[in-house]
């Protein structure tokens, strides 16, 4: 019976398995081969040894790239992660309306893609777009936003306001977790708005907060349609992420070996950053009813 | 009107008197700066065009043009674009509601010696994102001479997605295993169990799964970007981006298509807003 059990398990994991070899581990095992080579498709691939990992080392749009990535991230992941905590507070309470500033908060992220990105270059837009219409009502000459490799990477961050709905559902689901008694017993205590945030609210919430991290370290080193659509990695490099320049190497250029080194380097990068939030877990979050290194 | 307090509402969460007022006005604020580009879109989609750029600014268009929607979808074969995008959303649809549920199925009830061991790599599977195996996957796909089908779109879909594992694993684990012993009493077998008892109570999973699955396809634009090159095989977000080879952009028409584009998934999200929030918020809190 318990072996037939574990046959019968094995038999609907076939499926993922097969899926786990032919699309993600075999795959990751020709990279690794192709980062070794000079392949462009049109020939058979020639080994190089390590060539594209030390031309990568010494590739300055490689280091723009990364640079580029890196500090979109550092920008990004807390503004979403303040950001998302911030609306997920305010559509807490359970009061009239809520309901419908929850729906406005969240829709925007039903327009990801390339219809997102166009809207917001329109509205970035030096001329014509609103930003800059309404900056004009107060007297101020707006910059010209995506065009300018000095404002290029910060307008792409602005822009990502609009998406922190898919951080605040999060939140939500974990404030509803929070069992109530808990504020009832810091009311008790005479812990006031302020504190009870800081020491029920924030605690009890370090679990999401975590899980929302991670989502959204990973999510900012996959950029790409923004960067893309919006400016083409310009101007001036300003706003050349990481995965377009893996795309350009590729698909552009049809370098295969370095593109496929250059995609190692984003799966190591994503990897240790991961690990490193994953490890850091014991210090900061706290699971209730239970210790986090456990 | 208020509701009245429950367990879960404390001073905290309840703000009362000018604290209220605050709260309203704050949410009110972030509501405008959330909605301000989807007025903007909607205005400059039926402004005419000398209106677009015109000083001093119109916010809004003194007469509609609402001939620039059928204009703008008529510059590109949008139609043919929605039936393609409608093929592969479909049956990518169909492919992880077969696939993730039977492989969540074994996860949520089955006992087996390296269980454990699979579902922590399934789940880190999670961390290696699309850019990271696109080159490998395009090399594959260009060797099997299947560059410009949509094969390389739904293919995978057929064999599990781990996000979507993970969350009907844990609809399927919230199912009285009383009720399958009934069946097993019965006669049942494996596979009936999974259609008769598992699946028709996992209704409000299964219709997250397709709903998730169905934005993500609708949205793609890295995948079909790489596979796709002939343009009668275009996705509509591919078709969209079009503009970007154009000298000149015409921002109403480029709004107008946006709109309609955007469009289904907008009133899907409408229809079905418990599933779409509820089912971003559940995954961060029970694992």
């Amino acid at each position: 019976m318990r072996k037939r059990e574990a046959i019968l398990f094995y038999l609907t994991l076939t499926p993922w398995l097969v899926g786990f070899i032919a699309f993600t581990a075999g795959p990751m095992l020709l990279s690794l081969f192709a980062s070794f080579t000079d392949w462009d498709l049109l020939r058979d691939p020639v080994w190089t040894g390590l060539a594209n990992y030390q031309n990568l080392l010494n590739d300055p749009l490689f280091w723009q790239a990364l640079n580029v990535t890196a500090t979109y991230s550092l920008f990004y992941v807390p503004l979403d992660l303040a950001g998302g905590l911030l609306l997920a507070m305010l559509v807490r309470p359970r009061l009239p309306g809520m309901g419908i500033f929850r729906t406005i908060f969240y829709l925007p992220t039903v327009f990801s893609g390339v219809a997102c990105v166009v809207v917001w270059l329109w509205m970035l837009n030096p001329n014509g777009g609103l930003v800059n219409l309404v900056l004009a009502q107060f007297g101020i000459v707006g910059p010209r936003w995506l065009q300018d490799p000095h404002t290029a990477l910060v307008s792409l961050v602005m822009m990502s306001f609009w998406g922190w709905g898919r951080s605040m559902a999060i939140f939500l689901g974990g404030l509803l977790g929070i069992p109530g008694e808990l504020y009832e017993a810091a009311a008790m205590d005479g812990a006031n708005g302020w504190r009870q945030f800081r020491y029920v609210t924030l605690p009890l919430l370090s679990p999401t907060i975590f899980f929302n991290l991670v989502l959204s370290v990973i999510s900012t080193f996959q950029t790409f349609t923004g960067a893309f659509v919006a400016t083409n990695g310009g101007p001036l490099d300003s706003t050349l992420f990481l995965v377009l320049y893996i795309y350009r190497q590729a698909f552009e250029l049809l370098h295969m070996g370095y593109a496929a080194a250059l995609a190692w380097v984003l799966f190591v990068v994503i990897l240790v950053l991961t690990l490193l939030v994953v490890r850091s877990q014991r210090f900061w979050v706290f699971y209730l009813g239970e210790r986090a290194d456990s | 009107m208020i509701k009245p307090p429950s367990s879960f509402d404390t001073p905290l969460l309840i703000p009362r008197g000018w604290r209220m007022g605050l709260h309203y006005a704050l949410v009110g604020l972030a509501a405008v700066l959330f909605l301000a580009p989807v007025f903007w879109m909607i205005s400059s989609a039926l402004k005419p065009d000398y209106e677009i750029f015109s000083t001093p600014p119109t916010w809004w268009p003194a007469q509609p043009r609402w001939q620039n929607f059928s204009q703008a979808l008529t510059t590109l074969p949008f139609g043919r674009f929605a039936l393609n995008t409608l093929i592969i959303a479909a049956s990518v649809i169909t492919g992880h509601l077969l696939s993730c549920s039977v492989i969540a199925y074994g996860f949520a009830r089955l006992r087996a010696p390296g269980k454990g061991f699979f579902f922590v790599l399934m789940l880190s599977t999670l961390m290696l994102p699309y850019p990271v195996t696109m080159v490998p996957l395009f090399i594959i796909f260009a060797r099997l001479d299947l560059v410009n089908s949509y094969i390389p779109l739904i293919l995978p879909a057929f064999f599990g997605n781990a996000f979507y594992i993970f969350l009907l694993r844990q609809a399927f684990k919230q199912i009285p295993p009383d009720l399958e012993d009934a069946a097993l009493i019965d006669g049942a077998g494996t596979v009936q169990i999974l259609w008769n008892i598992i699946l028709p109570l996992s209704r409000p999973a299964l219709a997250t799964v397709a709903i998730f699955t169905f934005q993500a396809a609708w949205n793609d634009f890295l995948a079909p970007l790489i596979f796709i090159h002939d343009q009668s095989k275009y996705t509509l977000m591919l078709g969209l981006s079009l503009f970007r080879g154009a000298y000149t952009i015409n921002w109403a028409y480029l709004m107008a298509s946006s709109l309609v584009i955007t469009l289904p998934v907008i009133v899907l999200f409408f229809f079905t807003q418990r599933e779409f929030i509820e089912g971003v918020g559940f995954t961060g809190t029970k694992v």
